[in-house]
C-alpha cells in the first residue's frame, strides 16, 4: 500500500552472500534463492525474511549490523554488487529499497573489506578503529560546566553551515570500503574540518590533526590517492573538500608543530 | 516499602540550589578510589560517563552497539528545548517548567521538572562549547523553532539531525576521557543482570556479543541509561536493538518500575506498508510548524480516494477537514503529541482515513510552499522530505505526506527519587530509562533535554552524595554474588538454546506487538486489557515451550540476543497492561475509553489518580505489588488540559 506502485509484482532474486564463522576461519560465498520480495521492502527487510526462512529450516541466519534503520546510526554496512551501501547514491543500506532491483536479479552481498576492519562473522566487521581515531583527538577539550553562554560565540552562518556539512558523517565506513587503498581519509577529514572551522575548535587544531592522522596510520588504513571513490559512495555526501582541508591542516601543523607528546 | 522521593524542602525555584549545597561531596583526591558503571551510551549515558570521568571517577561504559555513537539518541530529529528566551517571546524557566508539567497532563513531579527547566540553559552552552553545530541566523547567533505544546520558540536544532549532533558532542567528550584513561568503553557488550551485595548495587553481568562470553564487572555504583521499551510493540520508531532487558532485570532485582503504561504514540510517522515491515520511521514533529493535517470531510470521499477513483488533488479546499485547526484554534497543528495522535485515530475510525488501508492522514505542505517557496521549505526540512521519498517513493513537494501515529517513546521507566536513584541503593537511572520528568505525555524536543540534563548536570552531583558515604573497598568479581548471577545468566541462555521449538523469536515478538497495539495502544478499555493479559500469558507460555534459537551461546549469535530481549518484553508487556488496568482515568498518552469528556478528550481523575504508580516484582506470573507516590502540585494549578 505504501509507494506509488501498489500493484508492483513480487520479485524472485538470487543472493550470493559472504558467510564466515568467525575472525579466524576462512569465509565463502553462499547462494540463496529468495522469492516473494516486495518492491516496497527495504534491503534489510528482505534479509530479515531470508533469515526467518533460514531459522525455520534450522540453519543459522546471516549476521549483519543494523540498528536505527533510518540512515543515521551508521551501523548498517554491506557491499552490494560491488558497491558500498548498494546502487543508490546518498543512501545507506537500510534506506535502500528493493524497487531498485529487478525480478530475476542476482545480488552479491559482502562485508566491508579492509585490513583495518576485520570480519567478526558473516557481514559483521570490527570498526572500532574509527572510535580509536576519534579518541586520539576528535574533540574539543571542555569539561562539563564553566563554559560561556552559547550566544557569546557568534559563528557566521556560512561557516556554521560548512562545519555542519562535515559533521553529518555517520561513521559507517563506506568510504574505507569504497577505496581501493582502504583509506580512512574522508572519515578523518570530516571531523578535522568540522572542528577546525569552528572558533571553539581552533585552539587545538594542530595537535588534533597530527594525533588523528597518526592514529589512522597505526590502525592500518591505506594512503589516499585522490580517486574520490569515498565521496562518490558516501551515503551522507561528505565532500572531498574536507580531504583538502585535512591536508592543509596537517601541513601547517607539521610545519609549526606544537605536539609535545 | 515506603517511597521516599527525597524532594528537598523550600520553594520550587530554590530546591536544586539548596540541594546542591546540602549534598555530600567526594574530595578530588578520593574520587579516583570509586568505580562507576554506566550502561548505555546515548545522550544520558555518554554525558554521564564523560562528566564523571572529568570529575575523576573511574568509569566503565557499556553499549550493545559496535560504537557508543550509534545509541538510538542519534536518531532524534527535531530539536532540544531550553529556556534561553533568545527570541524575546516571553519564555522563562518557569514557563518551560509549566508547559512541561501541563504537557505531561499533571502526572510528573514538580521538583524534578523545575530542575530540568533550570539546567536546560546550561545544556545549550555546553553543547555549543563542544562544537555542536546548531542552526544559526545570519547574525551568527543561534536560531530557534517552535514545537508542539508550546507557544514560544525555544527549540534549538541542527537541521533534521539534532540527536546525532548532540550525541556526537557527548561522544566526543566521552572519547576525550577514554584518551585520558578515565573511562573504559565496552562496545558490543550487553548487560544481562544486576549484581547486589549487602542490598546494594555493586556490579553487572554482561555478555560479550562477539565471543558470547559471560563476564562480570564490579563497581561502587551502577547507572542505567538504557533507553525506553517502545519495542514491546514490535513496530515502533525505536532502533531494532533498543530493548528493556537491563532495566527489566534490575526490576526483577528489586528496583520499582513506575507508570509502565505511559507510552507515547507519535502522530507523524510513515504508515505501515506490509507484513514484512521491521520498524516505523518518524517524521519530525517540526514538520507540523508548516504542514497542515487534514482528511476528507466525508467518509464517501475518503472511500473513493482509497479505491483510487480520485486523487488527493481532486479534493477541493472546501471538502478538506483540517481537523486540528478546527478543533484547537489556539494551538492548531501544534497540539501536543497525544492529542494529535488520538485525533488521527478518531478520524480514521470514522472511516475518513486515507491511503489504501485507510490508516493514514495527510500532512500537507502546499500552503507553506506557496507562501515561502520550495527552496525555503527544502532548507528547513530537506532531509526529512528525502527520507519520506526514499521510503514511500512519493514526492512530498507535490503530494501531501501520508502519516499515522506510531509508538515512539515511553514516559514510564524505573522509579527514581530526586537524586535519580532507584529503590535499589547505588542503582541510578537516567534519561528515557527513568520515569521522572514527562508525566503521562512528553513534549517534543524534551527527550534530548532530559537525557543531557540527567547526564551532564544531575547525576554527577547526586551520585557524590551516595559515594561519599561508601567505603572504598571493592567487591571482587569472584564474590559469590557475582558467581551466582553469572550462573543464572548462563542457565537462562542455555534454556533458550535448548528449547529447539518450531517458532522464530520474531514471530513471538510480532504476536506480542499486535496484542499490545490493539489493546494497550492509543486507546484502552477494561475488557481489552483483561483480554490482553490472558493473551500475553499465553504468548509467554508458548515462547518458553516452542521458541527456536539457532546457533550456540559462545559466539556472535544475534538470535540469542533477540530471544533474551523478547523474553523480557513479554514479561514487561504484562506489567504495562496491569498498570493500564489499575489506572482507570485517562491522562496524556494513557487514554481509557471509559474516562473521556463529551468532546472525546482525556478526562483525568485527580482525586483518585494523582500519583505515580510504582510496581514491585513478586515473581514471574505473580501479581506485582503497587506502591503509590502521591503527587503534590504547589506551583501549577491542575486544570483540564486545553489547547483550544
Amino acid at each position: 500500500m505504501a509507494g506509488s506502485n501498489p500493484n508492483a509484482k513480487p520479485m524472485s532474486l538470487t543472493l550470493k552472500v559472504w558467510r564466515q564463522k568467525n575472525r579466524d576461519t576462512a569465509g565463502q560465498m553462499v547462494t540463496y534463492p529468495v522469492k516473494n520480495v516486495s518492491p516496497d521492502m527495504s534491503f534489510l527487510e528482505m534479509l530479515d525474511v531470508l533469515n526467518d526462512d533460514l531459522e525455520v529450516r534450522n540453519e543459522e541466519p546471516i549476521a549483519f549490523d543494523h540498528d536505527c534503520r533510518e540512515g543515521i546510526c551508521g551501523a548498517c554496512s554491506l557491499f552490494i554488487n560491488g558497491r558500498a551501501h548498494g546502487p543508490e547514491r546518498g543512501t545507506t543500506t537500510c534506506q535502500l529499497h528493493m524497487r531498485h532491483f529487478k525480478d530475476g536479479d542476482t545480488i552479491t552481498i559482502e562485508p566491508w573489506r579492509a585490513a583495518a576492519f576485520p570480519v567478526h562473522k558473516d557481514l559483521v566487521v570490527d570498526r572500532s578503529a574509527f572510535d580509536r581515531i576519534q579518541q586520539a583527538g576528535g574533540y574539543i577539550s571542555v569539561n562539563t560546566g564553566g563554559v560561556p553562554d552559547a550566544n557569546e560565540i557568534p559563528i557566521p552562518k556560512t561557516v556554521a553551515d560548512k562545519a555542519f556539512d562535515a559533521a553529518t558523517c555517520i561513521q559507517c565506513g563506506a568510504c574505507v570500503a569504497a577505496c581501493k587503498n582502504a583509506s580512512a581519509m574522508l572519515f578523518v577529514s570530516a571531523k578535522v574540518s568540522q572542528l577546525a572551522l569552528l572558533p571553539q575548535g581552533k585552539t587545538e587544531r594542530k595537535t588534533r590533526v597530527e594525533n588523528m592522522v597518526a592514529q589512522m596510520d597505526i590502525e592500518g588504513f591505506g594512503a589516499c590517492t585522490n580517486t574520490g571513490a569515498c565521496a562518490a559512495e558516501c551515503p551522507v555526501g561528505i565532500s572531498l573538500e574536507n580531504i583538502n582541508k585535512l591536508r592543509r591542516e596537517f601541513i601547517v601543523a607539521k610545519a609549526t608543530s606544537e605536539n609535545i607528546a | 516499602m515506603i517511597l521516599d522521593s527525597k524532594i528537598p524542602e523550600g520553594p520550587v525555584a530554590e530546591k536544586w540550589d539548596k540541594h546542591k549545597f546540602n549534598v555530600k561531596l567526594v574530595n578530588p583526591a578520593n574520587k579516583r578510589k570509586y568505580d562507576i558503571i554506566v550502561v548505555g551510551t546515548g545522550l544520558a549515558g555518554a554525558s554521564a560517563a564523560a562528566t564523571l570521568g572529568e570529575l575523576g571517577y573511574n568509569v566503565k561504559a557499556f553499549c550493545f552497539q559496535d560504537s557508543p555513537r550509534r545509541a538510538h539518541s542519534i536518531a532524534a530529529q527535531g530539536g532540544i528545548n531550553a529556556a534561553k528566551n533568545y527570541q524575546n517571546d516571553g519564555d522563562s524557566v518557569f514557563r518551560l517548567f509549566y508547559d512541561t508539567v501541563k504537557g505531561g497532563d499533571y502526572r510528573s513531579r514538580e521538583a524534578n521538572v523545575y530542575r530540568l527547566a533550570q539546567v536546560s540553559v546550561n545544556i545549550i552552552d555546553q553543547c555549543v562549547a563542544q562544537g555542536v553545530p546548531f542552526a544559526r541566523d545570519y547574525g551568527g547567533l543561534l536560531a530557534n523553532r517552535s514545537f508542539g505544546g508550546a507557544q514560544v520558540s525555544r527549540t534549538f536544532y541542527a537541521r533534521g539531525q539534532t540527536g546525532q549532533q548532540l550525541l556526537l558532542g557527548a561522544y566526543s567528550a566521552l572519547n576525550r576521557q577514554v584518551a585520558y584513561g578515565k573511562v573504559k568503553v565496552f562496545p558490543r557488550t550487553e548487560m544481562l543482570d544486576l549484581v547486589m551485595v549487602d542490598g546494594k548495587a555493586r556490579g553487572i553481568v554482561v555478555r560479550n556479543l562477539i565471543t558470547g562470553k559471560i563476564e562480570s564487572h564490579s563497581a561502587h555504583a551502577v547507572i542505567l541509561a538504557t533507553g525506553g521499551y517502545g519495542n514491546v510493540f514490535f513496530l515502533s520508531t525505536n532502533a531494532m536493538g533498543s530493548n528493556a532487558t537491563a532495566a527489566w532485570r534490575a526490576y526483577k532485582k528489586g528496583a520499582l518500575f513506575a507508570n509502565p503504561c505511559f507510552t507515547q504514540i507519535h502522530p507523524t510517522c510513515i504508515p505501515v506498508s506490509g507484513e514484512y515491515q521491521s520498524k516505523l520511521t518518524l517524521m519530525s514533529e517540526s514538520l507540523r510548524n508548516d504542514g497542515r493535517v487534514w482528511v476528507p470531510k466525508t467518509v464517501e470521499m475518503a472511500q473513493r480516494l482509497r479505491k483510487g477513483e480520485i486523487t488527493v488533488n481532486d479534493i477541493a479546499e472546501a471538502d478538506r477537514d483540517y481537523y486540528l485547526e478546527r478543533k484547537y484554534p489556539a494551538f492548531g497543528n501544534l497540539v501536543p503529541r497525544d492529542v494529535a495522535s488520538r485525533n488521527a485515530k478518531l478520524v480514521c475510525d470514522e472511516g475518513r482515513g486515507v491511503g489504501s488501508s485507510g490508516l493514514a492522514v495527510y500532512l500537507d505542505f502546499a500552503d507553506a510552499i506557496k507562501r515561502e517557496g520550495q527552496a525555503a521549505i527544502a532548507a528547513k526540512y530537506g532531509n526529512l522530505f528525502e527520507m519520506y521519498a526514499k521510503i514511500t517513493d512519493e514526492n512530498p513537494y507535490e503530494k501531501p505526506m501520508r502519516i499515522y501515529p506510531a509508538v515512539h517513546y515511553t514516559m514510564g521507566g524505573l522509579w527514581v527519587d530526586y537524586n535519580l536513584m532507584t529503590t535499589v541503593p547505588g542503582l541510578y537511572a537516567a534519561g528515557e530509562c527513568n520515569f521522572s520528568d514527562h508525566g503521562a505525555n512528553r513534549l517534543g524536543a524534551s527527550a534530548l533535554m532530559q537525557g543531557l540534563a540527567d547526564g551532564y548536570f544531575v547525576i554527577p552531583y547526586t551520585i557524590g552524595d551516595y559515594l561519599a558515604k561508601m567505603p572504598y573497598d571493592k567487591v571482587p568479581t569472584d564474590h559469590p554474588a557475582f558467581r551466582e548471577a553469572e550462573q543464572a545468566v548462563i542457565d537462562k541462555n542455555n534454556q533458550l538454546l535448548a528449547i529447539q521449538g518450531t517458532r522464530t523469536v520474531d514471530s513471538f515478538h510480532k504476536e506480542l506487538g499486535l496484542i499490545m497495539w490493539e489493546h494497550c495502544g492509543m486507546a484502552r478499555n477494561e475488557e481489552g486489557l483483561r483480554f490482553a493479559k490472558q493473551e500475553i500469558r499465553r504468548v509467554r507460555e508458548a515462547f518458553w515451550r516452542d521458541v527456536k534459537v539457532t546457533g550456540v551461546g559462545e559466539e556472535l549469535n544475534q538470535t540469542l540476543e533477540r530471544a533474551n530481549r523478547v523474553a523480557d518484553f513479554i514479561e514487561l508487556a504484562e506489567l504495562m497492561v496491569d498498570d493500564a488496568q489499575s489506572r482507570k482515568e485517562s491522562c496524556g498518552g494513557h487514554f481509557r475509553e471509559e474516562s473521556q469528556t463529551p468532546e472525546n478528550e482525556a478526562l483525568r481523575d485527580d482525586e483518585n489518580y494523582a500519583y505515580v504508580a510504582a510496581w514491585e516484582f513478586t515473581g514471574v506470573g505473580n501479581e506485582p505489588r503497587l506502591h503509590r507516590e502521591d503527587l503534590e502540585f504547589e506551583n501549577v494549578k491542575l486544570t483540564q488540559r486545553s489547547y483550544k
